[in-house]
C-alpha cells in the first residue's frame, strides 16, 4: 500500500497530465495550438526581426508585388505589407483575446447569476434580450462618439481607442454565453449531485465554483473560441466604417478593407490579412474543442 | 441515554404550493401528519408506491424540504433539535449528524470531480478536518470501511460501475460521522447481485458503528432483508408499522396485504395469488374522503368513504390504521 500523500501528488499532478494526453490526441487541436503559438510569437516578436518601419512611406515602391525586399508586397503608399501585418496582428490580437475574456467574462458571470438564483433569472434574462435586440453597429457608432475624446485624454490615442474597441466589443457580445450557460447551469442545479453539497452545508460561492462553473465548462470554452473570432471580425468591421483604430493605425481588419479598393490590380493584397484572420480564427477553434475534450474526464481516455 | 428514539415525528406534514389564485391556494400534501419513533441503532424502512410521500418524508427529516406543520425531533444523547425551527449554527451542526444517500448513483457524484474530492467535500465544507493530511487519513479511513481501493480515490466518477459509485455515495455520507441517514432507495438503480452487496455494507456498516438508519424503498424483498421495522406509507399516511418479522407474518392492512401478495414468488408450482388493485394511487392535490386508501381498497364500507381511520395500536409495535382490521383479520383466519 502506497502512502496517502504519494498517492495524492501523483492525482494532482496526473490529472493535468490526463488533460494532456488527451488534447494530444486530438490531431485538429495540436495543429491548431501550433499555428496558434506561431502567429502569438510572429507578431509579439516580428518587429525585432522584420525592422522594416510599418508606417515607413517609400512612394517610388508603392504597389510592388512579393519580391525579396518585400516578401508580402507594399500598398498605395509604397509601406511594407509584411511590417504592417506585423504591427496590425499585435492589436487585433491583443483586442481578440482581452473583448474575448472580457465577454466571457460577463457572459459567464450573468448566465451563472441568473440560472442559479431564481430570482434574477427574469431580469438578467430580458436584460440579455435587450441587449440581443440592440443593433449592434448604431450602438457602436454611439459609443465610439460619445467615449473616444474622453478615453483618448485618459489612456492616450492608442490605448484609449484600444479600451474602448475592447469595451464596445465585449460589453455587446456576451449574450449568447450568457444564454448557453444560464441553460446548462438550470440542468446542472437539479441533478443530485448538487442536492448533496447542499445538503452538507456548502455556501453558494462554493457551489458555483466547485459544482457548478466545472460541469458549465465546455460550453464556455466553445464560446470562448467562437468569441475570439468574432471579436477579430467585430474589429474588423469597425476599422472599415471609421470607428476603430485611426486610419494610419494597421490592424488586420484595416489592412483588409483598405486593399478591398484595390482587389481588381492586386487581389494579394487582401489575401494577407484575410489568411491570418481565417487561419488564426480556425486554429483558435481547433484549440478549443481540443480542450474542451481533453477537460471532460467522461471524454478523456476513450 | 435519555430517549431511545433518536428520530421522533408528531403529526409532521410537508405541503407544496402548486400554484392556484392568491384566493384558491392549491396545496400539495406530499406528507399528511406522520408521526413516527426511530430508535436509535435501528434499520427503519419505509415502503409505499410511487408517490406516497416516502422521499419527502425522508427530507423533511433532513431539513432539505421544509416543514410545513407538526414536529420533528432529533436526539442522539448528545444534542437535541427540533427540526422544524432549526437554523443558523445548529442546522450546521445538524447536517454533520444526519447525511442521505441518494437513489442514482450516476446523478449523485459530480463527473469533474475526483472520488477523493468527492469524499472529502463534506469534511472540508463543514470545516471538520484542519490540514491535508488529515483530511486525507479520514478520506482513506471512509474509503476502506466502504470497500473502496485506495486506487480508486483519483480517478473520476465516469470510471466506476453503479455498485462502486453507491459506495463512493455511501463514503461521502459517512465521512463526516453522522448518526442518522437517510437511504432514499438506494439500491433501486442498482442490479440485484450488487443490491445485495450494498445492502451487507449498509448493515455491517450499521452495526459497526451504530447508526440509525432511515431505508427508503418500493422493494419488499430488499426491507425483508435488511429493516428492523417498517413503516408502509400510502398517500402521505402511514397505514401500518410494525417490526419487520411480524408485518410480513401477520400484515393488518388490506393495502399492506395486496403489496405481500405482488412480491413474486420463486416456486414454479406457485400459480400467483398476486391480489390486484384497481386503478392508480389517487392525486395527492385531490385526495379521496374518508380513509384515503377506500377507492382502490376491496373490503370498502360506508364508514371508510366518511371518516378517516386512526392508526391504532393492535398488538406491541404494531400499529395500523383501517376501520376494518379486527374483522378482517377474522376472516382470514376462517
Amino acid at each position: 500500500m502506497t502512502d496517502i500523500t504519494e498517492i495524492q501528488e501523483n492525482a494532482s499532478r496526473s490529472q493535468w497530465w490526463d488533460v494532456w494526453d488527451q488534447f494530444k490526441s486530438h490531431r485538429g487541436a495540436l495543429i491548431g495550438a501550433g499555428f496558434f503559438l506561431i502567429i502569438v510569437f510572429g507578431v509579439t516578436f516580428g518587429p525585432w526581426l522584420w525592422t522594416i518601419d510599418p508606417t515607413y512611406i517609400d512612394i517610388r515602391a508603392r504597389n510592388q508585388g512579393p519580391s525579396f525586399a518585400h516578401p508580402f508586397g507594399t500598398d498605395q503608399l509604397g509601406r511594407d505589407t509584411l511590417a504592417r501585418m506585423i504591427k496590425g496582428g499585435q492589436t487585433s490580437m491583443s483586442v481578440g483575446l482581452v473583448a474575448m475574456a472580457l465577454a466571457l467574462f460577463l457572459g459567464t458571470f450573468i448566465g451563472v447569476v441568473a440560472g442559479f438564483f431564481k430570482k434574477l433569472d427574469g431580469p438578467l434574462m430580458r436584460l440579455t434580450d435587450l441587449f440581443l435586440a440592440l443593433p449592434l453597429l448604431p450602438l457602436l457608432l454611439v459609443m465610439v462618439m460619445l467615449f473616444r475624446d474622453t478615453l483618448s485624454s485618459i489612456f492616450g490615442p492608442e490605448m484609449g481607442i484600444f479600451v474602448l474597441m475592447v469595451t464596445a466589443i465585449g460589453i455587446t457580445s456576451w449574450m449568447p454565453t450568457a444564454r448557453i450557460v444560464r441553460g446548462d447551469v438550470l440542468a446542472i442545479k437539479e441533478r443530485e449531485f448538487v442536492l448533496a453539497a447542499r445538503s452538507i452545508g456548502t455556501s453558494n460561492q462554493k457551489m458555483i465554483m466547485r459544482h457548478i462553473l466545472p460541469n458549465v465548462l465546455s460550453p464556455i470554452m466553445v464560446s470562448a473560441t467562437l468569441g475570439i473570432a468574432n471579436a477579430i471580425i467585430t474589429e474588423s468591421a469597425l476599422s472599415f466604417l471609421g470607428l476603430g483604430f485611426p486610419p494610419d493605425f494597421p490592424t488586420w481588419g484595416r489592412l483588409l478593407f483598405d486593399s478591398v479598393d484595390y482587389l481588381q490590380q492586386y487581389p494579394e493584397r487582401v489575401m494577407w490579412p484575410g489568411l491570418a484572420i481565417s487561419f488564426t480564427v480556425l486554429a483558435v477553434n481547433y484549440v478549443g474543442d481540443g480542450l474542451r475534450d481533453a477537460l471532460d474526464p467522461r471524454i478523456r481516455g476513450r | 441515554m435519555s430517549d431511545p428514539n433518536l428520530i421522533k415525528t408528531d403529526k409532521l406534514s410537508v405541503e407544496f404550493n402548486i400554484g392556484g389564485s392568491i384566493f384558491n391556494k392549491k396545496t400539495l400534501k406530499a406528507v399528511d401528519g406522520i408521526s413516527i419513533d426511530i430508535p436509535k441503532g435501528s434499520f427503519f424502512g419505509v415502503v409505499g408506491e410511487s408517490g406516497s410521500g416516502k422521499t419527502t418524508l425522508g427530507r423533511a427529516l433532513l431539513n432539505a424540504v421544509p416543514i410545513s406543520s407538526g414536529h420533528a425531533t432529533y436526539d442522539d444523547g448528545e444534542v437535541q433539535y427540533d427540526l422544524a425551527e432549526i437554523n443558523g449554527p445548529e442546522l450546521k451542526d445538524y447536517r454533520k449528524r444526519a447525511q442521505l444517500i441518494f437513489q442514482d448513483p450516476y446523478a449523485a457524484l459530480s463527473p469533474r470531480m475526483t472520488v477523493r474530492d468527492i469524499i472529502a467535500e463534506p469534511l472540508e465544507v463543514m470545516g471538520l478536518t484542519k490540514t491535508r493530511e488529515e483530511t486525507d487519513a479520514r478520506v482513506r479511513e471512509i474509503a476502506e470501511k466502504c470497500r473502496l481501493n485506495l486506487e480508486h480515490l483519483r480517478r473520476f466518477p465516469h470510471a466506476f460501475s453503479g455498485g462502486q459509485r453507491q459506495r463512493i455515495s455511501i463514503a461521502r455520507a459517512l465521512v463526516s460521522g453522522p448518526q442518522f441517514i437517510v437511504a432514499d432507495e438506494s439500491v433501486a438503480a442498482l442490479d440485484v447481485s450488487i443490491q445485495a452487496d450494498i445492502l451487507n455494507l449498509l448493515k455491517s456498516i450499521q452495526e459497526e458503528m451504530g447508526l440509525t438508519f432511515m431505508f427508503i424503498s418500493h422493494d419488499l424483498s430488499v426491507v425483508a432483508h435488511t429493516c428492523d421495522h417498517v413503516a408502509v406509507m400510502y398517500l402521505g399516511r402511514i397505514v401500518e408499522s410494525a417490526p419487520t418479522r411480524q408485518l410480513f407474518e401477520n400484515a393488518r392492512h388490506p393495502y399492506t396485504k395486496a403489496l405481500f401478495s405482488a412480491i413474486p414468488s420463486l416456486d414454479p408450482d406457485d400459480r400467483g395469488k398476486a391480489q390486484k388493485l384497481e386503478g392508480e394511487i389517487p392525486s395527492p392535490t385531490n385526495q379521496p374522503s374518508g380513509c384515503k386508501f377506500h377507492t382502490r381498497c376491496p373490503f370498502v364500507t360506508d364508514i371508510c368513504k366518511r371518516e378517516e381511520p386512526p392508526l391504532e395500536t393492535c398488538e406491541e409495535g404494531h400499529a395500523v390504521s383501517c376501520h376494518r382490521w379486527k374483522e378482517l383479520q377474522l376472516n382470514d383466519v376462517a
